[in-house]
């Protein structure tokens, strides 16, 4: 049982964003693995651990070689990792990041699922999981709240705004997983140092065969024309609770009429 | 200048009906474009009247899916019909699962962009979609620039649903080609989870915990404030992800957008993820014990005080009315 698994290193949700004069995203600090993709990678270690065979293997789109993200889930247990870096995906919108890592999954031989987070937490488009299945022309099931193989199929139950559906595809096939799907695990301090010899192969745009002028700024099919302040919504009346705060609230109540 | 035609996603409720999302979109869509259709994953007839009361003249019909996913169908019936010649100056839908899954298929399939999360769209000087980032502090504006049709995503409650008065829509069936490999994916059997009390992202009123209510079996004074308001129990993303409550109670930039009359945020503290969600409210209250919370920044009344001692007595202050 082969996992790739699609993860995004990030910068950390914790600090503000901020753009770059063209637009981008400010990535020039240390980038972190996205939380949401834990849970994609510890999903993929699981399922290999129960096959008893194969492995796990990461993909990732980054600028400037960025790796700090990659030694983290390499340390949770991932055994190698292939980077697509190059300047010329400055600007790449979900369809030119799906081309790319669908392309890096290419080199992976044997890969019998593809797992993905259902969204990034910075771009949080949603759409690269199911792009990459169509570039691949695999089968996909996407929003997974659980995933099960059995006999050369997978099983999924699938969110939906009601509950959600059962699911099955043959294999090879690719599956987006939403938060709790599982526990991730911490990587253990063996796995932090096992994690600074493992392979990371570090390619381009060109080395995967695609053409660099068709993607980035240059292949996007969009263009940023404005960057705004949204409106902001003003602060009312903050209070301490001094043991009667209940009375105003029930007071605001009445007023908005909804008692 | 007014598009010629597009074409909005009609996205189903369990029971079948027109979704809420796809007929806000039909609003904004008639503003914007000469003619509108709709198109669906299923036989069409139960949508035909619902769509053209809400503007639509035709419905693009695939037929019966039950067994098979939406995504790679539906694209395919799509880019088929666009490949035939029918194709549309933009294609709408609403960012959501299935919204999601035909809108990355058929991009792929056009080899065109497709912008999700967008809250307004205008076609003065091309198509200009907006989209919140940042937790909604800031408004990016984005042109589609790779011709015909452009694919743009919207988030629940960007436009407000209104009927046009026309009859309804003639239902017209788009075949789905062949998908091979790609379509093998099997939906086998549909779990609706019961509900009672009005629905989150339609009632009047939500109240919504999160991590300050300390422990999962204190989410009952969510539930109980929320029931006594006639209300809506909501949670943030942080108690849903350590398994307190199901994930349809989650509010937030991957859960629910709630725009209530009033909206009480109680142990929350106002994580960006979770504003964008809930930011559009009339009113919002919020108990916090951190009078730093960032919740405080939107709050139009803000409790600093433990959620533990106020809620209780604001429960039974309501009760005693």
């Amino acid at each position: 049982m082969n996992v790739v698994v699609c993860v995004k290193q990030i910068p950390d949700p914790a600090d503000p964003g901020a753009l770059n004069a063209d637009h981008t995203l400010k990535r020039d600090g240390k980038l972190i693995l996205d939380e949401s993709d834990s849970y994609g990678v510890e999903m993929a270690l699981q399922l290999v651990d129960k096959a008893g065979d194969g492995e796990v293997t990461l993909v990732s789109m980054a600028p400037n070689g960025e790796v700090s993200g990659l030694r983290t889930a390499l340390a949770m247990g991932a055994a190698k990792a292939i980077l697509v870096s190059d300047d010329a995906l400055k600007g790449a919108g979900a369809l030119d990041t799906a081309k790319v890592l669908a392309a890096a999954i290419g080199r992976v031989e044997g890969a019998d699922l593809i797992l993905a987070a259902t969204e990034s937490s910075d771009g949080y488009t949603g759409t690269v999981p199911e792009q990459i299945a169509a570039i691949l022309d695999l089968p996909s099931i996407t929003f997974a709240k659980s995933v099960e193989i059995a006999d050369g199929t997978v099983k999924v139950q699938r969110q939906t705004e009601a509950g959600y559906d059962e699911c099955e595809s043959p294999l090879p096939a690719l599956v987006s997983v939403t938060a709790g799907v599982v526990e991730p695990r911490y990587p253990s301090f063996k796995g932090i140092m096992a994690a600074k010899s493992k392979p990371v192969d570090t390619v381009t745009v060109a080395d995967l065969g695609i053409d660099s002028a068709l993607v980035g700024w240059a292949g996007a099919g969009q263009e940023i024309v404005a960057v705004d302040a949204a409106p902001e919504r003003e602060a009312g009346e903050v209070i301490e609770d001094d043991g009667e705060a209940h009375l105003k609230i029930v007071e605001f109540l009445d007023g908005l009429k909804v008692l | 200048m007014a598009l010629s035609k597009v074409w909005v996603h009609a996205e189903l409720t369990p029971e079948g009906n027109l979704a809420p999302i796809s007929l806000e979109i039909l609003a904004k869509a008639r503003e914007i474009a000469d003619t509108v259709e709709v198109f669906t994953g299923s036989d069409g007839s139960a949508v035909a009247a619902t769509a053209g009361a809400h503007g639509a003249t035709k419905v693009l019909a695939t037929g019966d899916l039950s067994g098979k996913l939406q995504g790679v169908h539906v694209a395919a019936a799509l880019a088929a019909a666009i490949e035939a010649g029918d194709a549309p100056d933009l294609i709408l839908a609403g960012t959501t699962y299935d919204g999601r899954d035909i809108a990355g298929r058929l991009s792929v399939k056009l080899d065109k962009p497709v912008l999700t999360n967008n809250v307004d769209i205008d076609v003065t000087d091309g198509i200009v979609v907006t989209t919140p980032i940042f937790g909604g502090t800031q408004l990016v504006k984005t042109k589609f620039a790779a011709g015909a049709p452009a694919i743009a995503l919207f988030r629940p409650k960007s436009f407000v649903a209104e009927e046009s008065g026309g009859g309804a829509a003639e239902v017209t069936t788009i075949a789905v080609p062949d998908t091979g490999a790609a379509g093998a994916a099997k939906m086998i059997d549909r779990h609706v989870e019961e509900t009672t009390g009005p629905k989150l992202d339609e009632a009047a009123v939500v109240v919504a915990g999160g991590r300050g209510l300390g422990e999962a079996s204190k989410f009952e004074l969510i539930e109980d404030l929320a029931k006594s308001l006639k209300g809506a129990p909501g949670a943030s993303r942080a108690i849903v992800d350590a398994g307190w409550v199901p994930y349809s109670y989650q509010v937030g930039q991957t859960g629910k957008v709630v725009k209530p009359t009033v909206y009480i945020a109680a142990g929350i503290s106002g994580a960006t993820q979770h504003m964008v969600g809930m930011k559009g409210s009339k009113n919002i209250i919020a108990i916090n014990k951190d009078p730093e919370a960032p919740i405080f920044g939107v709050a139009d009344l803000g409790i600093v005080g433990d959620v533990h001692k106020v809620l209780p007595k604001l429960l039974e202050a309501l009760q005693a009315r």
